[in-house]
């Protein structure tokens, strides 16, 4: 069943001349993990907004086209009743953190009180999450004494604990380290095989090449492309969109190294490596 | 002299918590990046350099200046840093002002920092934002207008906080440019980043932060290779790395064009 469909979405900010979505289309599966990549300024953040209903019922402006989520209207239904579907994790945690709440273990709560969660289930969720994310021991520290990337794993604890059917996350990995953003894409990945839809922008490009199942290209308020990473990453004009493909691609690019029944050059550590020792085997 | 001695260094924000644990480190001019897992005390540690925080036991020197006897706007003279949230940094109501901001406060005149603010502007390719508000922006110019602010003080010392973060491939081209720019004219550059495609292309030498303690410093050759320190301190290596690791080549590769130049030698 399509989660997501987006039909000629225009948009511009107020105040602004320019339109910020210039007319964008695109359908998504439920369960699909989705990778949102592209140069600063392309769109990736408004249509984000766009998807939870931030835009336009928070950001007012020029709209036009059609958004559905979960079969919901974005434009005939109100920020609260999308948030039942659909919840953001936005790029700065600072912009998301309530500060209406002393302790991590009351922030993940607010989302759950709000919507009306009875506390046997609150409790199984809230422990849940500070596990996944690995936030047990600061579960009693004020969310203004952490570390920006503790602050941002409880962004996203506090979204997933509210288990909306889609899942936008703007940049969540940016501020955590190496094996910290490897553990929530591996966090991320697992709720998408549960069902739950992925929308997720990123600069990270080796892990958005490993984990998305497909990857959104924008540029200047457009879809360029809406394929599987391995063609979107054997495109030539990539950088041309502030975009340079995974080192993996690129090495074996160089090489002439290519998967023989795709004709596609690999896009992770796993499949380049494959893919040139079967190379040195052949050539020896 | 050293332009940073920093001696049995610790520091606490609560009484029996210890951020840092006593760490001994002098940078003079190497480009240094610092690495370590969420929490490990490196954004701490940079605070205490430039004197916004003060030890709770030990000393840090700066060009000789003990950090708890001089004032911060003293300090801010020899060493500019960019915060990692731009949020953090910003309050003026147009971008100029916020650049000019920190070049005025250390003394220069009104035409040097105005001079100064927009070669740094034109240098983050933000020429065309002077009289915006920087709240109006997105956050990655946000970023890119702390770094100019610091640019424009033009200190001997300059602290990158994440630098990276938000920034997309021409973002991250122009910051690393900086970087090189900066330690070709001498400065002393330490960066903090988690990107370690980027820590392997900008430093000559990488400090592993761990818990408070430094658990390893040196070249970058070096650091990347040892892929178990770098896996218990919550690390990986640079992404070539790792797969020419896989492929059992011995040497520690830390950008594809080294590996390719090196390949095409092997035949």
């Amino acid at each position: 069943m399509k989660k997501i469909i987006v039909e000629n979405l225009k948009y511009r900010y107020p105040l602004s001349e320019n339109l910020a979505l210039k007319g964008i289309s695109f359908e998504v599966e439920g369960g699909e993990f989705i990778g949102i990549i592209g140069r600063n300024l392309a769109g990736k953040s408004t249509l984000c907004q766009a998807l939870v209903g931030l835009v336009p019922h928070f950001y007012k402006g020029a709209y036009s086209g059609n958004v559905e989520i979960s079969g919901m209207n974005v434009l005939e239904n109100n920020i609260s009743e999308l948030s039942k579907k659909i919840g953001i994790v936005f790029q700065n945690p600072f912009t998301q953190i309530t500060a209406a709440k002393l302790t991590v273990y009351e922030e993940i709560a607010f989302g759950l009180e709000n919507m009306g969660i009875e506390i046997k289930e609150t409790i199984r969720r809230i422990e849940y999450v500070l596990h996944l994310l690995d936030l047990e021991k600061y579960k009693d520290r004020n969310p203004f004494e952490l570390s920006g990337g503790q602050m941002q794993r409880l962004a996203i604890a506090s979204i997933i604990a509210m288990k909306p059917e889609i899942i936008v996350l703007d940049e969540p990995t940016s501020q955590l380290d190496p094996q910290g953003s490897e553990e929530v894409f591996k966090a991320i990945q697992s709720l998408s095989r549960e069902g739950i839809t992925i929308m997720m922008v990123e600069q990270k490009i080796e892990k958005i090449a490993q984990y998305a199942d497909r990857v959104m290209l924008m540029s200047d308020g457009e879809v360029v492309d809406f394929d599987v990473p391995q063609k979107i990453f054997l495109r030539d004009d990539l950088l041309n969109y502030g975009v340079q493909a995974p080192v993996f691609t690129r090495v074996c690019r160089s090489l002439n190294i290519k998967n023989k029944n795709t004709g596609l050059y690999p896009v992770t550590l796993d499949e380049a490596y494959e893919l040139m020792v079967r190379h040195e085997q052949n050539r020896s | 002299m050293n332009r940073i001695e920093v001696k049995n260094l610790r520091f606490s924000y609560r009484r029996g918590e210890e951020i840092l644990k006593g760490m001994d480190l002098t940078f003079d001019s190497e480009s240094t990046a610092i690495i370590g897992q969420n929490g490990a005390g490196k954004t701490t540690f940079v605070k205490l350099l430039k004197g916004l925080l003060k030890p709770t036991e030990g000393d840090i020197f700066i060009k000789g200046k003990n950090t708890t006897e001089v004032t911060v706007a003293k300090l801010a003279k020899e060493i500019g840093m960019v915060f990692q949230n731009p949020n953090d940094q910003i309050f003026k109501s147009k971008v100029i002002d916020e650049v000019m901001f920190g070049p005025l406060n250390i003394g220069q005149g009104m035409e040097e920092a105005k001079g100064n603010s927009l070669k740094a502007l034109e240098l983050m390719e933000l020429s065309d934002k002077v009289d915006e508000n920087p709240y109006d922006l997105s956050l990655s110019e946000r970023k890119l207008i702390t770094i100019a602010s610091i640019l424009a003080m033009d200190t001997d010392i300059v602290i990158f906080d994440e630098p990276t973060i938000s920034q997309d491939y021409f973002g991250k081209i122009r910051i690393k440019n900086i970087v090189k720019e900066l330690a070709a004219r001498g400065k002393l550059v330490i960066t903090i980043a988690h990107d370690m495609d980027f820590v392997a292309e900008i430093s000559e030498r990488v400090i592993v932060l761990n818990k408070g303690e430094v658990i390893l410093d040196g070249s970058a050759e070096e650091v990347f290779l040892r892929d178990d320190i770098l896996k218990s301190a919550y690390l990986e290596q640079p992404n070539i790395t790792q797969l020419c690791k896989r492929l059992g080549y011995d040497r520690t590769f830390l950008a594809l064009k080294e590996f390719l130049d090196y390949r095409l030698a092997e035949n």
